[in-house]
């Protein structure tokens, strides 16, 4: 379909675009890659008043290194965060995550903040953003504040973003020489939103695995921490014992819905499968 | 509300300025103010690829791009890659290999296996299979479209143009 009519602005500046949003509030939208909101707009899911259009906004499309941190800007790509030597190098999980977003085209115009921002369950950023203990740094016309990834995702296609703000950035820590990424997802075609899927980091050092993060995708509101799962890990060689006992208590971590394929039983299957394998890969 | 926008797009080569309805997708205004129907509409919200163009060099979905996002942009569609002969070994690949039935998602796969090609020139039949996923077929079953793809990767290209 064709979405209905719209106002359109394409500022040259982050003030002009912060100035917007607030003579608009709800009744604007920011428009950067547009491969979810142009997708929502054609389905006339949503019909906003005017499209901020951020694609001339110098400084939001820059990966990197400061010290400990890479920073990543809201309107760098998914498929120059799949390119960059920098993510390969300094944060793994991003690079293994980005072939899993949809296809080689929309990779192209689909950024990092609209992912965020979009907050969608079944999204893969998302949940690496959990995992990786990201900070997303997010301005409004009172200044810039950072919220922790933790934090940020509130419910279905809810965050913590308030009136008036965006992202502008997302920082994240550069791995550890013992710390592991690995990058899950179950699909029926590549490309598709994940049925599940598993963000997953650990230190692993004198055959012990420590720190984990396991966040899943798919299975709730919003990306899901596996808390029982992590403790039931944390400080254990990744043996079988260690891998049937986070097993068992993901039952207490996720409390996934069917949807239209997927019975809730076969999901929670799924999850753990998921937990063997990047266990399997945390500790190779 | 209805205001349009100016925008100046190179299409082909050819610079085009015109006013714009804010909401007109890319693959619209190729197709209707431009007259170039060689990409196609189908799905409208990303899933099926029969839209690819390129923009600045990069493919993208035609109906998940705002014609005004284009402004200062180049564009390239079907017509003006077949004009300069960049696709012409696909082509004939597609021909030879029945890579086609009903045509429709064709221009679209063209564009999607021209930058695999660029990008991956020795990808293996499972990379390609990747690669071309996010455009859908509904004629051939995809073998015969994956087939010509591979033709074209393992072929010399002067034997491919005799």
């Amino acid at each position: 379909m064709k979405p209905s009519a719209f106002a359109y602005a394409r500022p040259r500046a982050l003030r002009e675009v912060l100035a917007l949003l607030e003579r608009h509030g709800d009744d604007a939208k920011l428009l950067a890659g547009g491969q979810s909101l142009l997708a929502s707009l054609n389905m006339r899911l949503s019909a906003p008043g005017i499209l901020v259009d951020i694609g001339a906004i110098p400084g939001l499309d820059g990966i990197a290194l400061k010290g400990r941190t890479l920073a990543i800007g809201a309107r760098v790509t998914h498929r120059a965060i799949e390119r960059s030597e920098l993510v390969a190098q300094h944060v793994p999980l991003l690079a293994q995550a980005a072939p899993h977003i949809a296809h080689i085209a929309i990779r192209n115009a689909g950024t990092l903040g609209g992912s965020l921002a979009m907050a969608d369950p079944a999204a893969e950023w998302p949940a690496c953003c959990v995992a990786l203990q990201a900070t997303i740094v997010v301005a409004s016309k009172k200044g810039k504040r950072r919220i922790a990834a933790g934090e940020f995702f509130k419910d279905l296609y809810t965050t913590a973003l308030g009136a008036g703000e965006m992202i502008t950035a997302v920082e994240f820590q550069r791995a550890r020489k013992d710390e592991r990424h690995v990058f899950l997802e179950l699909v029926r075609r590549r490309g598709d939103y994940a049925i599940v899927g598993l963000a997953a980091r650990a230190r692993f050092a004198r055959k012990a695995l420590s720190e984990v993060q396991l966040v899943y995708l798919g299975v709730g509101v919003k990306p899901e921490p596996a808390k029982a799962a992590m403790a039931a890990l944390e400080g254990k060689a990744a043996d079988e014992a260690a891998v049937r006992a986070a097993q068992a208590a993901l039952d207490s971590d996720l409390s996934p819905s069917a949807d239209l394929y997927t019975s809730a039983d076969a999901k929670r299957h799924m999850a753990r499968v998921l937990l063997a394998r990047a266990v399997a890969a945390l500790a190779g | 509300m209805d205001e349009q926008i100016e925008a100046t797009i190179t299409v082909n080569g050819t610079r085009v300025t015109r006013r714009i309805e804010p909401r007109m997708h890319l693959i619209d205004f190729l197709r209707e103010e431009l007259g170039l129907t060689g990409s196609h509409v189908a799905c409208e919200h990303g899933v099926c690829g029969a839209c690819t163009v390129r923009v600045d060099g990069e493919i993208r979905r035609g109906c998940l791009t705002l014609a005004v996002q284009a402004d200062g942009k180049t564009v390239d569609t079907v017509e003006g890659l077949s004009d300069s002969g960049e696709l012409a070994v696909l082509q004939q690949a597609f021909h030879e290999r029945n890579a086609l039935q009903c045509g429709y998602c064709t221009p679209g796969m063209l564009l999607t296996a021209q930058a695999l090609i660029k990008e991956h020139p020795a990808a293996t039949r499972e990379e390609i299979r990747e690669y071309m996923s996010g455009n859908l077929c509904r004629c051939t079953g995809y073998q015969a479209i994956i087939d010509a793809i591979e033709t074209v990767l393992r072929t010399p290209r002067k034997e491919m143009l005799r």
